[in-house]
């Protein structure tokens, strides 16, 4: 590999960040470490975007009348929310992002299967962010992100045939990436990297491209249908002319069940590679590990009528669709003891990707547990569409997948920018962000559970104190997501160049220099052995290492 | 990432591949998978037909009876044929018999086109017989324009899968013809070739959901 050992123009050794400098550089690599860098600023732009219009929505909610917004802009800003927040920014967030850095570098590949199939999928992605920009400047969407007919397909007044098709597009988005990652874990592994050596992050990724690759499809067709009636007006969901609205929940729930393991199923692979590096521990149970996530990924395609308890479903629907609904849980259940069992006698250190994956198994654990409640048919009659339901599946989404995410971004961040993180404010952040999301979450259970509805703009003035509180915490949750933008902005440039390993963490990934060669290893790696070889098998776990260790300086000098 | 100019012929290897023989098996692998993807796009087509029809029996019957069963069964038949002749040309081009594959790859784009023209002329034959849901739409059955709004739906989506087949097998052509040698190797063939034969199952299974429940019985 000549091109590994080339140097730079400043003698340093030639990253994937240093080759080349040039915006097209950038937009034509089909390196996949620059694909996820691009795919990691588009979807920053989006979460942005999508946290500012839920910030207006929540100043809105400060009080009990409708005084900021009109009642239709309330319905437009929470519906982009939805949208933007969904399938630009959770659905492709780890995957393409820490999916596409890590995967090929934890099999010990040079890129993905294909490179070039990788870049189209970014540009997918782009087109339909496109299209749901252009829907949001041209006026927004009212219909709520789920576009339940007969309201998207009649009586909208706003630009769903847009919002449609952003999403339509970015759906291929996920299925090119999806395809992509099947085919590297199946044919690009190195010499000795079996089934069952493979980094639990590697399963997570294989088993949500699956959920990926079979679920969109429908999501797309249903939207396909949805753009067809409105475009063309043809009958399809239309009552009058014998056709079923609830045709329409059962082809969306299809896939956007099975998008909540798409969201949540990465995170898990995340906070199992970090839990045993920061507890010096094997991982508990790695066989079971591995197949709980595939069965999460397998159940998870047999529970979407749990969405459809009040929309006129059959009782016998609802029944079976209650208990496979807990069925799921089992395994996410033990993938929960799994990782506290991890942490049990490890010698744990509270960095700052330990404290959000803590964070993570909490927070994962509250909103699992609210699922379960809202899987019991009688109680979800009682609680549907309220502020319970919105709770719960923000604990699981932004509680668990986010907090993933910022696990993940400071945990790797050394591999991937060659520059260490301040310490300090990066625990600060991760417990400011525990903070604020149960702050903001938290008083949202109780007025669910009290009978405040979902996606009213004004409300009784009883539910106010919940609505204030739930305002003040999610500032303080912006906050800890501007945190991170600021000072990571800053390690950028500024702080300590990290060595290969500052973890001292098994893996591929960090046998490779900080950052990364173009081609990501000198020669191919050979493995040896399981993944998270922190102690051998018959003696406890050690301390990590004081200090960094340092190979990349000594094997440079 | 090399470019290739005009002049030099197209590489079949690329990275990260060393081997050739894994970079083909990865292109089927990959196609494959994209094809459970579309049949699970159509799938969800075809599912939400059957639930349809389950509730507007008549209506679906009515609707069939006014499709063109003469158009559906000659593209039926384009169609098959044209799926023999894709496979013929993939297996020519391992085989170094360049004249064989070009020529099975261009009668493939000639059937592909034909099935495209007959279904212009239905489509043609439809509109004017107001087949086209809205108002003076020609049945009045409960049920009848809703089969004709998946009539629409499901044979545009296959057509728009039909045109997106003859570009891809041209596209073999029009290298093929420059380079032949790259014909023998490139995992280009084998996946275009999985992608016809999945573009013509689905016209199977479209067939009998379109025009048959009409006839008959």
């Amino acid at each position: 590999m000549s091109q590994a050992a080339a140097q730079a123009a400043d003698g340093r050794p030639l990253t994937y960040l240093s080759n080349g400098f040039t915006l097209r550089s950038w937009l034509t690599s089909t390196d996949h470490k620059r694909i996820a860098i691009l795919y990691a600023v588009s979807i920053t732009a989006f979460f942005f975007l999508g946290g500012i219009a839920i910030g207006i929505v929540r100043l809105e909610l400060v009080t009990p009348t409708q005084d900021l917004v009109s009642a239709d802009t309330y319905n437009r800003l929470f519906t982009l929310h939805g949208i933007v927040m969904v399938w630009f920014f959770l659905v492709p967030s780890i995957p393409t992002t820490f999916g596409n850095f890590l995967l090929p570098m934890m099999i010990g590949a040079k890129d993905l299967a294909m490179p070039r199939l990788n870049l189209f999928s970014w540009y997918l992605y782009v087109a339909g962010g496109l299209f749901t920009v252009y829907a949001l400047i041209a006026g927004g969407v009212d219909t709520g992100w789920t576009f339940y007919t007969p309201f998207s397909t009649m009586f909208s007044n706003s630009h769903v045939l847009a919002a449609a098709m952003g999403v339509f597009v970015v759906g291929f988005s996920s299925v090119a990436t999806g395809i992509n990652f099947i085919v590297t874990t199946h044919m690009m592994r190195t010499r000795g990297m079996t089934w069952m050596r493979l980094p639990l992050f590697v399963w997570a990724m294989y088993a949500t491209s699956f959920v990926m690759v079979l679920a969109t499809p429908v999501l797309s067709v249903a939207l396909l249908l949805v753009m067809a009636e409105r475009w063309l007006g043809v009958p399809i969901f239309n009552p009058t002319h014998g056709g079923d609205p609830l045709l329409f929940q059962h082809l969306f729930w299809f896939y956007s069940h099975p998008a909540v393991y798409i969201m949540i199923l990465p995170a898990m692979g995340v906070v199992s590679e970090i839990f045993p590096c920061f507890a010096r521990r094997r991982i508990f149970g790695y066989q079971f590990m591995v197949y709980a996530m595939v069965a999460i990924a397998v159940i998870g395609f047999f529970v979407w009528g749990h969405h459809m308890f009040v929309s006129g479903q059959s009782g016998y629907a609802n029944l079976v669709f209650s208990f496979l609904s807990f069925v799921v849980a089992v395994p996410s259940a033990i993938k929960v003891f799994n990782w506290t069992a991890t942490l049990y006698r490890g010698q744990i250190t509270f960095e700052a990707p330990m404290f959000y994956a803590i964070g993570f198994v909490g927070l994962f654990t509250i909103g699992g547990l609210t699922g379960l409640f809202l899987a019991t048919v009688p109680i979800d009659i009682q609680a549907t569409d309220t502020y319970f339901v919105v709770a719960h599946f923000h604990y699981i989404m932004v509680g668990g997948s986010v907090s993933a995410l910022f696990a993940a971004i400071h945990f790797w961040w050394p591999k991937m920018t060659g520059r260490m993180y301040p310490e300090i404010w990066a625990r600060f952040a991760a417990i400011l962000m525990f903070f604020g999301f149960n702050f903001t979450f938290f008083p949202q259970f109780i007025m669910g559970w009290m009978g405040m509805p979902r996606r009213y703009g004004s409300y009784p003035p009883e539910f106010q104190i919940y609505h204030v509180l739930s305002s003040a915490g999610a500032l303080v949750l912006a906050a800890a997501y501007l945190l991170p933008l600021g000072y990571l902005t800053w390690a950028y440039f500024r702080a300590p160049r990290a060595p290969r390993n500052p973890w001292h963490a098994t893996g591929l990934e960090w046998t490779t220099p900080s950052p990364p060669p173009p081609l990501n290893f000198d020669a191919p790696p050979v493995v040896n052995e399981g993944p998270y070889h922190y102690h051998p098998a018959e003696v406890g776990p050690e301390a990590r290492p004081e200090g960094a260790e340092d190979e990349q300086r000594a094997s440079s000098a | 990432m090399t470019a290739s100019t005009a002049s030099s012929p197209p590489v079949a290897l690329h990275e990260p591949w060393e081997d050739l023989s894994r970079q083909r098996q990865a292109a089927t692998m990959g196609m494959w998978i994209f094809l459970l993807s579309e049949m699970l796009l159509f799938g969800g087509l075809f599912a939400a037909y059957t639930v349809c029809r389950s509730l507007n029996p008549m209506g679906f019957r009515a609707g069939s009876h006014e499709a063109d069963l003469v158009y559906g069964t000659i593209n039926t038949v384009l169609l098959i044929t044209s799926s023999l002749t894709m496979t013929l040309a993939v297996r020519a081009a391992p085989a170094r018999l360049h004249k064989v594959a070009l020529g099975f790859l261009a009668a493939t784009v000639a059937l592909g086109l034909a099935f495209l023209a007959v279904k212009g002329m239905e489509y043609h034959e439809d509109l004017t017989k107001s087949l086209f849901p809205g108002p003076g739409f020609k049945l009045p059955q409960q049920g009848a324009e809703q089969f004709f709004s998946f009539y629409w739906v499901m044979t545009g989506l296959h057509m728009l899968h039909m045109t997106a087949g003859v570009i891809a097998v041209s596209r073999l052509i029009v290298v093929g013809r420059r380079y032949p040698e790259w014909l023998e190797t490139s995992p280009a063939v084998e996946a275009t070739g999985l992608y016809w034969s999945l573009v013509d199952v689905i016209w199977m299974i479209l067939y009998v959901l379109i025009y048959l429940p009409g006839r008959g019985g």
